[in-house]
């Protein structure tokens, strides 16, 4: 059994093992390991095309992540004060929205967003003498829409332990119910609320999928790296992955450090 | 001892003045009674024994905190609350009592400000506060599982209603009166602790101490002692009576658990259905029960039912069954052929060798409880009956056990005739 397990985590991170050892390559190969140097990151960090797909990525991912988590705060607020089928309607809704394929939900999303923008366009057009195209709005909304649901998903389970009673306490001793959000509920689910923006900044950072079908004439850092396998993997490639991986992989750690059970105490 | 059981054909005056009882007892003196539905007549007993008129009574404009005039709520089809009128006295401990879904709960809630009524208002100093919100009341409430905030420390607890009061309070200031409520409730060293590292007792005193630290005009208890163990339930409720004497606050309690609201209240205010049932100081209620709810509520009450065989100056003559008849005050004017009678197991003796008794009875089962013993009886043509022997009086008796027969000594004037429930 145990054998078993290790097989499966070998077959699982050696092939991303691999990737990272040969992105320190010194030769041309991306798949073979010729002594060692750190000259591919080197040659990463100043392509001005990854520089600038990064900075797209980055900005996306900020955006998006900032969005998902002001709506899926306000909504996990909502639902929590909200009681019977209406609420079991949302509840399903968001945990729907996070099981759908990024295929389906891309490919939807733009069928849906170019017969909004054929629909809108010439009346923008005669009024304002602009036009709306897919490309970095289009992004950040889908990328904002998709994380929301994990947002909502994380504030709820933290809320879901918050005893409401404090709400009222708190009110009963003078509080408003914005001084009341600020001190009583904003520091208590804080860690649920850091972490959902993390793990939505990680999500749109790494998106290759739905980014695809809505970037339009925008190049974010997986589609760059998409459209360089095209033209052959070199270790260049290797090292984008490599440090794509590691700052994905420090935020999910920070947001599971934040999401432990008691990094807040809310119990009695 | 006067006992009244008496045979039929014996003429019921004959018989008062047999016993020496005078004729013509004031019939205020026994109306321990209030309809609280009817907003104008609030009318309450004052009861000869106690001579705490101050307690009792309909409490002037100035003296009177808090009060409810009509308050009704409804949730959805749900009346939880039916057209409730109460004055609550300054500076008085009165208690909300009643069982799950009586309506107590959302009384205490509506003074608090969490729920607006539906209809009718809520004063708080003669200002109709109805739709004013919880935060800008002069109330403060010690909630059920005391709600304390885990993320502050005991202190930033008890601070927290400090630090709302606008224009703000010098930080010099606050810390001096969380001091001073941290040693008013016994924690003085606990100021830097978190809250979860407390027991429940030391919880609940944060709770308090956080309550009071505003000085609010009513303070409100939301059953505070249901999630304390027996033992400290007791230590708590003395510790509560001492500070509401020191600090002379209103205090409003909610409880399902009859013996704390006898052994705290000034007056108790019992609930039901969404009404109040009766209003009185715990005496009152104990010794004069509006109706069966109450009687079997507060205490134990045998509940008989018998006939009216004639009325006369407050005292009903009733037939409890074939041959047995006994003389019952009546605390409401009444012209009912078929009445309930509640009477304490208390109230009750069972006559010694030589006494003469009508009521006969079987012993069905006798529990000793040490300073007094409960025998459960079957008395003939009455049903089952519950009367309690002192350890004193039960060595006089004959030493009967169960299957045995007894004779049961109902004195003139005890029980009381219930009013119909509404």
């Amino acid at each position: 059994m145990r054998a078993y397990a290790i097989a499966v985590f070998v077959f699982l991170y050696l092939p991303i093992g691999i990737i990272a050892l040969f992105s320190f390559s010194a030769g041309r190969s991306a798949s073979s390991m010729q002594g060692f140097s750190t000259e591919w990151y080197g040659r990463a960090l100043s392509n001005p095309f990854v520089m600038e797909a990064l900075w797209t990525s980055i900005k996306v991912a900020f955006l998006s992540a900032v969005l998902a988590t002001v709506a899926g705060t306000m909504a996990a607020l909502a639902l929590t004060g909200m009681r019977g089928r209406l609420r079991v309607f949302f509840d399903t809704l968001v945990q729907v929205a996070v099981m759908i394929p990024g295929i389906v939900i891309g490919i939807a999303t733009l069928i849906a967003l170019v017969t909004v923008f054929d629909l809108i366009n010439p009346w923008l057009e005669t009024v304002m003498g602009r036009r709306l195209s897919l490309g970095m709005g289009s992004l950040i909304g889908l990328h904002g829409m998709f994380t929301m649901s994990l947002v909502v998903l994380l504030v709820r389970g933290r809320l879901e332990s918050f005893d409401r009673a404090q709400i009222e306490a708190s009110g009963d001793l003078g509080a408003g119910p914005v001084a009341t959000f600020v001190q009583v509920t904003l520091p208590q689910i804080a860690p649920a609320i850091l972490a959902g923006f993390l793990l939505a900044f990680t999500f749109s950072f790494d998106d290759f999928i739905m980014a695809f079908f809505v970037a339009g004439s925008e190049t974010t850092l997986p589609i760059y790296i998409f459209s360089s396998i095209r033209r052959g993997v070199t270790p260049e490639i290797n090292a984008i992955g490599t440090m794509v991986m590691v700052a994905s992989l420090t935020m999910l750690i920070i947001a599971q450090v934040l999401l432990r059970p008691g990094a807040v105490r809310a119990g009695r | 001892m006067l006992f009244m059981i008496y045979t039929t054909g014996c003429d019921f005056l004959t018989v008062l003045r047999m016993y020496g009882i005078g004729v013509g007892v004031p019939q205020h003196e026994r109306t321990g009674m209030l309809d609280a539905n009817a907003e104008t007549e609030i009318r309450m007993g004052v009861s000869r024994e106690q001579g705490t008129q101050s307690i009792q009574g309909h409490p002037s404009d100035e003296d009177c905190v808090a009060e409810f005039v009509g308050a009704t709520k409804r949730f959805g089809a749900i009346l939880a609350a039916d057209r409730i009128n109460l004055r609550i006295r300054r500076g008085e401990f009165l208690s909300f009592l009643g069982p799950s879904g009586c309506g107590k709960t959302t009384a205490l809630r509506m003074l608090a400000g969490f729920e607006a009524p539906s209809d009718g208002m809520v004063r708080i100093d003669g200002q109709d506060v109805s739709r004013v919100p919880a935060y800008a009341r002069p109330v403060n409430m010690v909630f059920q599982h005391y709600a304390l905030f885990p993320h502050m420390t005991v202190a930033q607890n008890i601070g927290y209603g400090l630090r709302q009061v606008r224009p703000k309070l010098a930080k010099s200031e606050i810390a001096a009166r969380v001091e001073a409520a941290l040693a008013k409730v016994r924690l003085d060293a606990f100021g830097a602790r978190r809250t979860w590292e407390l027991s429940g007792g030391q919880q609940q005193r944060v709770a308090l101490a956080r309550a009071i630290i505003n000085e609010p005009k009513l303070l409100l208890l939301d059953e505070p002692m249901a999630a304390l163990d027996a033992k400290l339930r007791g230590e708590m409720q003395r510790e509560l009576l001492d500070l509401q004497r020191s600090l002379g606050i209103t205090f409003v309690l909610v409880t399902h658990d009859q013996e704390e609201a006898l052994s705290m209240s000034d007056r108790i205010c019992i609930m039901g259905a969404g009404r109040i049932v009766q209003v009185g100081t715990p005496q009152d209620l104990y010794d004069r029960p509006r109706n069966r709810y109450v009687a079997d509520f507060v205490g134990k009450a045998n509940i008989l039912n018998g006939e009216v065989l004639s009325r006369q100056a407050g005292l009903a003559r009733i037939a409890l069954a074939e041959g047995t008849e006994v003389l019952v005050p009546e605390a409401e004017a009444d012209t009912r052929r078929h009445v309930d009678i509640a009477v304490r197991p208390e109230a009750l003796r069972l006559a010694v060798p030589g006494e003469d008794a009508m009521l006969r009875a079987r012993i069905t089962h006798r529990t000793f409880l040490g300073d007094h013993t409960e025998y459960l009886l079957q008395a003939d043509g009455i049903g089952a009956l519950q009367v309690n022997v002192p350890r004193q009086a039960e060595r006089a008796m004959g030493g009967q056990g169960v299957g045995d027969e007894v004779h049961i000594l109902w004195t003139a004037g005890t029980g009381l005739v219930l009013a119909a429930e509404e």
